[in-house]
């Protein structure tokens, strides 16, 4: 799923400062899983907008509160336009892209991010969420026992672990597993450690962020 | 000019090889340059010189490399991965060889968060292995990544780093071979203080069959005090100082400290003289470039050629 976490009250209520009536437009899906904004943080956050123009001495802020199942979809978004448009702007609390899907459909309602988008990832635990894939859009986690370098070692290393592991750690942080000793560990038990052997060609970037924006394009699909 | 590099003749004589290391100043002053090649000169067979080393800014490696040359001194441009494309390591590559640098250390580097701008966005385009496998095509084939036919290639010698005393352990026999399949002429290793585990190493490889196939380099840096031996356990990655080592640093006075650090380091060397498979010493001697004369000397490797 994608990751994200609230922004802080601070920043928040810089950015909404201009306008008085807002729309605190939640997603249900990914950022609801990982606690960021989903229905009950929609609900939070105006709340807590509220208490702050009070404890300031400000005008409190007209906040309506929606949310709809995902921001990144037209037939979703439409829910929310009678909401948008009775609005000064739109306090999305989606990801980078829900943010974008609801500027791209609705051309002159400003949109502010209530959330930084960190990265595609799972929860670990409950209330923990690690990234584990970049979208370079050129998978090659069956060479690695399913555990991406590209995204979880520090160096982006194809050809094996850097001078800097220890113990099992990444040098850049003792909390974080050092990527190739899991891959190395997992090929191991899996008995494919040969995987490593030979020379791992550059990777080619073109299908990542490297090349531009993405599209993908699905001429089945397309009606 | 030559093709061939002084360190790959000495290496390829059999001769058991010196190099230093040179730290570029973090500033354009050419004269910090110059009086460390006046410390060095003479008494090792060519030098290091670091890429941005720990991440921080400093004069460039090829600047300070061709500086060294002018000053006498054979330099080994170390080149990390982290600051720059495939595109801008080998056009760096083809400029450093017109300056008549002629040997090359391929790295992966410190990772930025270490250094003095841990906001920098960082390349890793391609990793080290990569890297000496592209200066290899270059030489060897005349092609850059492309396949373009390059008009004059750069003949450089090709070193690569090992660290033994980094995890998995098992795997670094492994990653040793890719990197003289990869092309790597010459080893540098990791500061040896746990000499078991160097031991372990160098027989594994040379199990293996690969210190025939490359000249494997033994790092040893002196220690100044016991907070550095400390310091350098605790604090800085991929380092193994055994305790032992800290508590004979802790054993003499703080001013007889940097005295014991040299002995340690003179011992290491004779004990590294007789491993089979230790073509050479990379002496490590972190901004204490006025001590590589004395222990060059003491070591017994004078007089270099």
């Amino acid at each position: 799923m994608i990751v994200g976490e609230q922004k802080p009250i601070a920043e928040i209520m810089e950015i909404i400062e201009p306008y008085k009536k807002i729309l605190i437009l939640g997603c249900g899906t990914c950022v609801k899983t990982c606690f960021a904004g989903g229905e009950d943080e929609v609900a939070v956050l105006a709340s807590t907008i509220r208490l702050v123009c009070k404890k300031d001495g400000k005008e409190i802020k007209k906040i309506t509160e929606q949310t709809v199942e995902r921001q990144c979809e037209n037939e979703f978004i439409q829910e929310a336009s009678q909401n948008i448009s009775q609005n000064e702007a739109v306090l999305s609390l989606a990801c980078g892209a829900g943010v974008q899907a609801i500027a791209k459909r609705f051309p002159k309602a400003p949109v502010l991010p209530g959330i930084n988008t960190t990265f595609i990832g799972i929860q670990e635990k409950h209330g923990i969420f690690t990234e584990e894939c970049q979208g370079c859009g050129d998978c090659k986690l069956g060479r690695f026992g399913a555990i991406c370098p590209i995204t979880r070692c520090s160096k982006k290393l194809l050809n094996g672990p850097c001078g800097g592991s220890q113990k099992g750690k990444c040098e850049v942080n003792a909390n974080t597993d050092c990527a190739w000793q899991l891959i190395i560990d997992r090929l191991t038990d899996l008995g494919q450690l040969n995987n490593l052997i030979d020379y791992i060609p550059p990777k080619n970037w073109q299908s990542s962020i490297s090349g531009g924006p993405r599209t993908l394009i699905r001429e089945d699909h397309i009606v | 000019m030559t093709n061939i590099s002084n360190l790959q003749k000495v290496l390829k004589e059999g001769k058991f090889a010196v190099t230093a290391e040179c730290g570029p100043p973090r500033g354009a002053n050419t004269a910090v340059v110059n009086k460390k090649a006046g410390l060095i000169k003479g008494f090792v067979d060519a030098v290091n010189v670091t890429d941005n080393q720990t991440a921080i800014v400093r004069m460039s490696s090829i600047a300070a490399c061709s500086h060294l040359i002018q000053a006498g001194c054979e330099p080994i441009m170390q080149m990390v991965v982290r600051d720059r494309n495939r595109i801008a390591l080998q056009s760096d590559i083809l400029g450093a060889w017109s300056l008549g640098i002629k040997n090359i250390l391929c790295l992966s580097g410190d990772h930025q968060t270490f250094g003095s701008q841990p906001d920098a966005l960082n390349v890793f385009d391609i990793d080290s292995m990569h890297l000496i496998r592209t200066v290899k095509n270059m030489r060897d084939e005349g092609k850059d990544m492309s396949g373009f036919n390059l008009d004059e290639p750069p003949r450089m010698f090709i070193g690569a780093a090992a660290n033994p005393f980094a995890d998995p352990f098992e795997y670094r026999v492994i990653r040793l071979a890719k990197k003289i399949d990869a092309g790597a002429d010459f080893i540098q290793t990791q500061c040896i203080y746990n000499m078991d585990r160097f031991k372990k190493w160098i027989r594994l490889a040379d199990d293996e069959g690969l210190t025939d196939k490359v000249h494997i380099l033994a790092g040893v840096t002196p220690l100044k005090s016991a907070g550095m031996a400390k310091y350098m356990k605790n604090k800085v990655a991929g380092m193994d100082v055994p305790d032992s080592v800290i508590k004979r640093m802790e054993s003499v006075p703080k001013e007889k400290a940097s005295e014991e650090g040299i002995k340690i380091c003179l011992e290491t060397i004779a004990e590294l003289r007789e491993i089979k498979g230790v073509h050479g010493i990379h002496l490590m001697a972190i901004e204490w470039e006025e001590k590589v004369a004395e222990i060059v000397k003491n070591a017994g490797l004078m007089p270099r050629s």
